[in-house]
């Protein structure tokens, strides 16, 4: 074998100067993680616009709105809402922020590492998801608008352009080719973070000296690296059906508005289903994960009490990954699937609660006996786990396929998937910019309008949510533009309206946390200590913000577990990472 | 309570795993003296491999959708595969072999044997690619376009999946060759090794898409 | 001094904490308690065995649910940092193994419970005898076609397909096993009368959904789906598409009327008689 060579081009730890290589092009993890954590920021908010001119339609329908045409929103406006909504949560953010984001900027540093394996790859990555998401955002502009097929895009309806509706000729198109970018940069993001994991930790940095948040972001890269390929290939079969003329999933004899469909023979919508539920399925995880690695990390923090049960913690994250494959069947237990796998899809799933339940189990050993200091950080993080747990438990409900029969794309889906992966995932976000923040801007967040932003939300989530379980229960489907054709729809108003309203406060407090953010980048309490929130990982061993190559082109060197907290005889509550045992202060 | 307290006083220097000089968990093999530390070596190959991971299920989905695909067919009609691809999985088996004489050669510090080695490599890299565009026409010509029928749809799609990713084994081929080695991160017998690697895979690649497309018609 | 203030800070959270779990907790548990809206009674005995799992469910996920979340508020005001020292315990493996059997024994338990309410319906075919109809979706109706006296499906043609010229589903005339064909925009079912309908669509998945039935399939393009029920209770129910099928799904809807075995005859009479 051949010895490496030094490389002279690369030895320099200066930050590249200029500003297009250090802010735009840049190939620091820091500035990637930043950048991707902008995006989401952009994103998030633009999802939540759609969504509460959704909600505003819902809940006032016949009210006249200056931003519509006319002044009333139209079928096609809100389902192209619908499809947006959710494409743009779900890549853009859910995708995006805790893993991207949040694991672009700390797992490096929690492990030890000067960047990621692969610096330039990485930031081809974040380039690509930015073309992914303005090819997205450019279907509203096009001709028809944006796709009203849902984030699920289901063929038929995706697959025959504009005669099966507006918006599913260029806007679908557009869609498709940005869901197909977005696959590519996923999978270079995914290879780079499973590699630096592997090889660039620090001495000592050992597979159980991971910090959780470490450990779901490798997990959730591996998601993504075995999910994102079938999901490209799933695009590619429907590009080439619409485009192309071919039929991998469009059967013959279709008749649309009395034309007939003559090019098309002998393809299947469901495969398309399958295809896109093995991918979909672990897209759950790779949400979620992530946060349940941050409320971990913080629950353990600010509780000054070690994670309990920190293998078992890593055995249900493995878990949750491994078993996430083998459950896509039962978004299908409508859908014309043999009842026996249905049925054996539906045990697998009940399977995966409980991994997730001895997550919660560990979460309430962790507090348990603690020293709770309730902190922005910290109540996110508690409003997390109450929120896992409301969300997950309505998924017993789903995973049986003869309770799935009745509550199938109603409401009820709505309120579970929201709750779990959409509102706990962004909790932990949350969470985690309160804890992170001073780290990445040398500043802190200002607590007090936290505090105002963690209640209106978590109360306001909760007002939102709740009642769409019993719209669900009532029968209620969903993608529903209104209720005027359905008589037992219609004395289910109110709760719309007492929906939306809780949607108005919870969206409002967001602008008060985009408020927050931009102040205290600017007049924030500075953040002098390295460590204020006496913390035990290695990003709170270097100062904030990080410079350019972390460590100062010194590898740190791992000495203890990652939640060395109120160890008794060491005189202070916590014994960070990279302390050498000699240098522990004992009480 | 759950749990047990641990009130040993004595594992503040040894206890929960840590206070013992700690096996090494990265790289051990660079410098680190006042400049960035490299990646290590076994990175590349770590990603490498993860990026075939992600190769392998990109063409599961596509060789699951085929079988399922075939299995629903009222409408499949067997393509018939041009003579050409014969010869051209043989040019793609002698490439796989040039290449390992190729690195052998490299390792051996006969560069020049190497050069000349590895261009045959890269050659007939793209007879292959040119022999499959043949395979294309002929069967273009036989009026079996991608449209026709579900088989011709998946024969181009295949083969035109791994034809893409074959390229970028040519496109690795050539910046082994033409790439200023003095300054790059890794050496040229490392890219050398990971060129042969992914191109050995997409060989074994290939012969898994031909089964599939002659014993899966 | 500091360290007071710090305890009094964390004793409001604490409790704002505790009182907006323990609300939520209640309100939550009372609406489902009050079934304040709740699934209409079932029409069918498969409806009843799943709203028996339903409540078995949901006793389960009460429980767990109330406990979780009530746990929770303790721990938060329990623990709360009122200057005392934190516990350090790392874990006990006792208690995980014994949460970890549990909740597989009552998840995978739950699980195959649900077998019999799935399985009537979709491990069974249906009775020989049982009334034949054929349901068919598209952009954005629902049609519903019954054999008539020769018992037979006539042929469609996706060529003849007519909406505006009054022949939806394309029958093609010149076939005599399509003369006697009854397509009817609502479903009429005798009770007490097992029914099998074979489901499909025309153009786009649609999902033909009965509240009252329990039941809900997609209507996918290019297959036949069978589905059996028989309906007990007379009334009217409505059908909705619970499958996104593009900009009208939600005003795709129909009626499916219950009546009895006398009603029904004279309502077939009276479509045959309509279609001469």
């Amino acid at each position: 074998m051949v010895t490496h060579e030094n490389g002279g081009g690369h030895g320099q730890h200066q930050p590249p100067s200029g500003f297009i290589r250090k802010y735009v092009f840049s190939i620091d993890h820091k500035v990637i993680g930043i950048q991707y954590l902008t995006l989401a920021l952009f994103s998030v908010f633009l999802g939540m616009g759609l969504s509460l001119l959704m909600r505003l339609h819902l809940a006032w329908p016949n009210s006249h709105w200056f931003f519509f045409k006319g002044g009333l929103m139209t079928p096609e406006q809100y389902l192209a809402l619908v499809t947006m909504h959710g494409t743009i949560m779900i890549f853009m953010v859910l995708t995006t922020a805790p893993q991207s984001g949040y694991g672009n900027y700390f797992l490096p540093i929690q492990i030890g590492a000067a960047d990621m394996a692969f610096p330039v790859l990485n930031m081809l990555s974040f380039w690509t998801t930015f073309l992914s998401l303005m090819v997205m955002v450019a279907a509203f502009f096009v001709a028809g608008g944006a796709p009203i097929g849902g984030w699920t895009s289901y063929p038929t309806l995706s697959a025959l352009g504009e005669i099966t509706g507006p918006g599913q000729g260029a806007g679908e198109t557009l869609w498709i080719v940005g869901l197909a970018i977005f696959c590519a940069a996923s999978l270079m993001g995914a290879l780079n973070f499973i590699t630096t994991l592997i090889d660039l930790r620090a001495k000592g940095m050992t597979l159980g000296r991971l910090p959780l948040t470490c450990w779901t972001w490798l997990v959730t890269a591996i998601l993504g690296l075995l999910a994102f390929g079938v999901l490209l290939a799933a695009c590619i079969l429907l590009l080439l059906d619409r485009i192309a003329g071919t039929s991998f999933f469009v059967p013959g004899g279709l008749v649309i508005t009395d034309q007939v469909i003559t090019w098309h023979k002998g393809g299947s919508p469901l495969l398309w289903q399958h295809l896109f539920w093995f991918f979909g399925h672990p897209e759950v995880y790779i949400a979620i994960l992530p946060g349940m690695g941050v409320t971990s990390h913080l629950l353990s923090t600010f509780a000054r009490k070690p994670v309990f049960g920190y293998r078992a913690m890593v055995g249900a994250v493995c878990g949750i990954g491994f078993l996430g494959f083998c459950v896509w069947g039962h978004h299908m237990f409508v859908s014309g699937m043999s009842p026996y796998s249905a049925f054996a899809f539906s045990i697998l799933t009940m399977t995966i609660g409980v991994p997730s339940a001895i997550k919660t189990f560990n979460w309430l050993g962790t507090l348990w006996g603690g020293k709770i200091q309730f902190n922005c950080a910290m109540l996110f993080a508690l409003g997390f786990v109450s929120l896992f747990v409301s969300g997950g438990l309505s998924g017993l409900f789903l995973a049986q396929p003869s309770l799935d029969l009745y509550l199938h794309d109603t409401y009820f889906v709505i309120a579970h998937f929201h709750l779990i992966m959409g509102v706990a995932a962004i909790f932990g976000m949350f969470g985690g910019a309160y804890f992170w923040f001073p780290k990445m801007f040398g500043r802190f967040l200002n607590e007090g309008l936290g505090k105002v932003h963690f209640w209106l939300t978590f109360i306001g989530v909760y007002c939102i949510f709740m009642p769409m379980h019993f719209l669900g229960l009532a029968g209620h489907p969903r993608r529903y533009f209104d209720s005027s054709a359905v008589t037992f729809l219609q004395k289910l108003q109110p709760v719309h309206v007492f929906i939306t309203i809780g949607a108005i406060i919870t969206i409002s407090a967001q602008l008060l946390f985009l408020y927050n953010v931009i102040w205290s980048l600017i007049a924030g309490k500075e953040a002098k200590e390295e460590n204020p929130w006496h913390a035990t990982t290695l990003e709170w061993s270097i100062p904030s913000p990080p410079p350019h190559d972390n460590f100062g082109g010194l590898e740190p060197v791992v000495y203890h577990g990652p939640y060395e907290f109120s160890v008794p005889g060491a005189s202070d509550d916590f014994i960070p990472q990279h302390l050498a045992p000699n240098l522990v202060r004992k009480a | 309570m759950p749990g047990t307290i641990v009130d040993d006083v004595e594992l503040i220097d040894a206890g929960h795993g840590g206070g013992t000089p700690p096996p090494a968990g990265g790289d051990d093999d660079g410098d680190s003296s006042g400049s960035r530390r490299p990646v290590p070596r076994r990175a590349y190959f770590t990603a490498l491999q993860l990026g075939l991971a992600g190769i392998v299920m990109f063409f599961m989905a596509l060789a699951s959708s085929y079988i399922v695909r075939k299995g629903l067919g009222m409408d499949w009609q067997t393509t018939p595969l041009p003579r050409v691809l014969w010869f051209n999985t043989a040019i793609l088996l002698a490439s796989s072999a040039t290449i390992i004489v190729a690195r052998k050669k490299l390792e051996g510090g006969e560069r020049e044997a190497f050069r000349s080695w590895w261009w045959v490599t890269t050659g007939l890299g793209l007879l292959f690619l040119a022999g499959q565009i043949i395979a294309w026409r002929q069967l273009a010509a036989a009026g079996m376009l991608l449209a026709t029928n579900p088989s011709s749809s998946f024969f181009y799609l295949l083969t035109a999946a791994h034809g893409a990713h074959l390229g970028g084994g040519i496109l690795a081929l050539f910046y082994v060759t033409f790439r200023p080695w003095s300054r790059s991160r890794i050496t040229q017998s490392t890219a050398a090794e990971l060129t042969s690697i992914y191109w050995h895979f997409m060989d074994g690649l290939w012969i898994f898409l031909f089964a599939l497309l002659t014993l899966g018609r | 001094m500091l360290s007071r203030r710090l305890e009094r800070g964390s004793t409001s959270v604490a409790l704002a904490f505790v009182v907006f779990l323990v609300l939520m907790t209640v309100v939550t548990v009372y609406i489902f308690w009050a079934k304040t809206w709740w699934f209409p009674p079932a029409i069918n005995d498969i409806g009843n065995e799943i709203d028996a799992q339903f409540m078995r469910t949901l006793l389960i996920t009460g429980i767990v649910f109330v406990a979780a979340q009530l746990g929770l508020a303790y721990a938060i005001f329990k623990f709360r940092d009122q200057g005392q020292k934190a516990a350090s315990f790392e874990g006990n493996n006792t208690m995980e193994i014994v949460w970890t059997v549990a909740t597989i024994v009552l998840f995978v338990g739950l699980g195959l419970y649900a077998r019999n309410a799935w399985a009537e319906v979709h491990f069974t075919d249906a009775a020989p005898g049982a009334l034949q109809i054929e349901v068919t979706g598209q952009q954005f109706v629902w049609n519903f076609r019954y054999a008539g006296p020769d018992r037979k499906f006539g042929r469609v043609k996706p060529e003849l397909v007519s909406a505006s010229t009054g022949n939806p589903l394309g029958l093609d005339s010149t076939d005599p096993a399509s003369k006697d064909d009854i397509v009817s925009p609502v479903i009429v079912v005798p009770s007490g009368r097992e029914v099998e309908l074979t489901i499909r669509s025309q153009d786009v998945t649609h999902s033909f959904f009965v509240r009252e039935l329990r039941l809900k399939q997609d209507a996918v393009p290019g297959m036949e789906i069978h589905m059996h029920f028989t309906a007990n209770d007379p009334g009217d129910y409505e059908i909705v598409c619970a499958q996104l099928c593009g900009l009208g799904h939600y005003r795709m809807h129909s009626i499916l009327t219950v009546m009895s075995e006398a009603d029904f005859e004279k309502w077939m009479k009276d479509q045959a008689a309509a279609n001469q």
